[in-house]
């Protein structure tokens, strides 16, 4: 496959490289950039684990092309702890919200986005914006109560 | 294999061809990509005829790039957010298009199950008058060279009540369908006129439903005639067998459904 030049913004920095064209981009990130928090899970879009945010939305980075992100705007897991850990990472942990953690940073992908956009999610809400994210382990309970109990903080702070 | 990008639709019509796929959302053709079953050239084009949105006196025309979420947020489309809401879950409404749902196999396409009933035109890139969606859909798969869907006409049904649809799932709250239903059914002085009923992972393509259609022609929707249309729900229709359901328990099923969302039309 030829390899095509891409620069684009990750969590922040600018970044510029090449990329095989045809590669999906959550290979891309965690081959050749070294970022491995999205996760490989079904490579069909089916498990959300993969999910990373492109200008402000979710996309699944397996079902995406990497050549097309020239010039956008992606964030992941790992640019969220700065410093200290995100207030998402911090309400996940103190309701064990992970157990594998293998669903994890998608589902703080997915999150992330859902509090930007709506401060005072109701827990109807929360359950849409993860309907995108499989968890095999902790029946999602835990995880809905991290975002609610984030949500609530913030407003609190 | 090789990406190739061309700025007009034009273009990318005419490096179609049996080696080809075009690609839009990616959330078809990445699949294939993925799984090394991909087509070798996938072409691609940002052509801003692909996103545009524009209202046309009895209708919409949809740009086939268009999104499930950009359907979503747009208020000419309201009649349409409860089929763009049932599309997978955030991610893929982000990315999935409206044209790219007409070339979903099943589980998936239920975007097209609604245009079906909604009576959709198609309009191909490089090719003059828009083609009815059933004959895109049935040509599907069978021409050696993929067609580019550059819009999508909708007609806005006149009644919003007039118009329906389900998507059956075994997982809450997000599912592959086992069937998706819609019902398109306009009055005339009470009396049904030009109804419409299409069925989601009932056969290759989403298909009309003809034989409930007849019997609700020129009808209300009393208890009587809704039991014979869901009775005859299945004429016609040629069921799958594969990981969700039995070709069996969809012909079981199908009428029930059909009758549940004829019987929510009038209670409206």
């Amino acid at each position: 496959m030829a390899k095509k030049p891409v620069t684009f913004i990750l969590n922040g920095s600018e970044r510029a490289t090449f990329a095989e064209e045809g590669l999906n981009l959550l290979e891309f990130l965690r081959r050749g950039i070294g970022d491995l928090s999205p996760k490989y899970g079904c490579g069909q879009g089916t498990c959300g684990a993969c999910t990373v945010i492109i200008d402000g939305e979710t996309h699944l980075s397996c079902l995406t092309m990497a050549v097309t992100i020239e010039g956008r705007k992606v964030e992941t897991a790992s640019g969220l702890a700065n410093g200290k850990v995100h207030p998402l990472q911090e309400a996940f942990m103190e309701h064990f919200a992970a157990q594998c953690g293998y669903c994890t940073p998608g589902m703080l992908m997915s999150a992330k986005v859902l509090l930007d956009r709506n401060p005072a999610p109701t827990r109807a809400d929360v359950i849409e914006a993860i309907s995108g994210n499989l968890c095999r382990c902790t029946g999602y309970e835990p995880i809905i109560d991290a975002i609610l109990a984030t949500a609530n903080m913030r407003r609190l702070a | 294999m090789r990406v190739e990008s061309y700025a007009t639709l034009a273009e990318a019509a005419r490096a179609m061809g049996p080696d080809a796929v075009f690609m839009a959302g990616g959330t078809l053709v990445m699949r294939d990509v993925n799984a090394g079953t991909s087509a070798s050239r996938i072409v691609r084009s940002a052509d801003p005829v692909l996103t545009e949105i524009r209202s046309t006196g009895d209708g919409v025309s949809i740009g086939a790039g268009v999104t499930m979420a950009q359907a979503l947020a747009n208020r000419d489309l309201a009649y349409l957010s409860s089929v763009a809401r049932s599309v997978g879950g955030p991610q893929v409404r982000n990315m999935a298009t409206i044209g790219g749902n007409i070339f979903a196999h099943h589980p998936y396409g239920d975007f097209a199950v609604a245009l079906l009933a909604l009576g959709a035109r198609v309009v191909l890139a490089g090719q003059g008058a828009a083609k009815p969606l059933e004959d895109v859909l049935r040509e599907r798969g069978r021409s050696s060279t993929s067609p580019i869907i550059a819009a999508i006409e909708v007609p806005r049904p006149r009644d919003p009540r007039a118009f329906a649809f389900a998507k059956v799932s075994r997982i809450k709250p997000k599912g592959v369908s086992v069937m998706s239903i819609a019902a398109h059914l306009p009055r005339e002085g009470g009396r049904i006129r030009g109804a419409r009923i299409t069925f989601g992972a009932m056969g290759p393509t989403p298909l009309r439903a003809t034989a409930a259609e007849r019997v609700l022609e020129g009808q209300g929707l009393d208890a009587a005639t809704i039991a014979r249309a869901a009775q005859l729900a299945c004429d016609g229709l040629d069921p799958p067998t594969d990981a969700l359901a039995s070709a069996w328990y969809r012909r079981e099923v199908a009428g029930t459904h059909l009758k549940r969302l004829l019987e929510k039309m009038e209670r409206g």
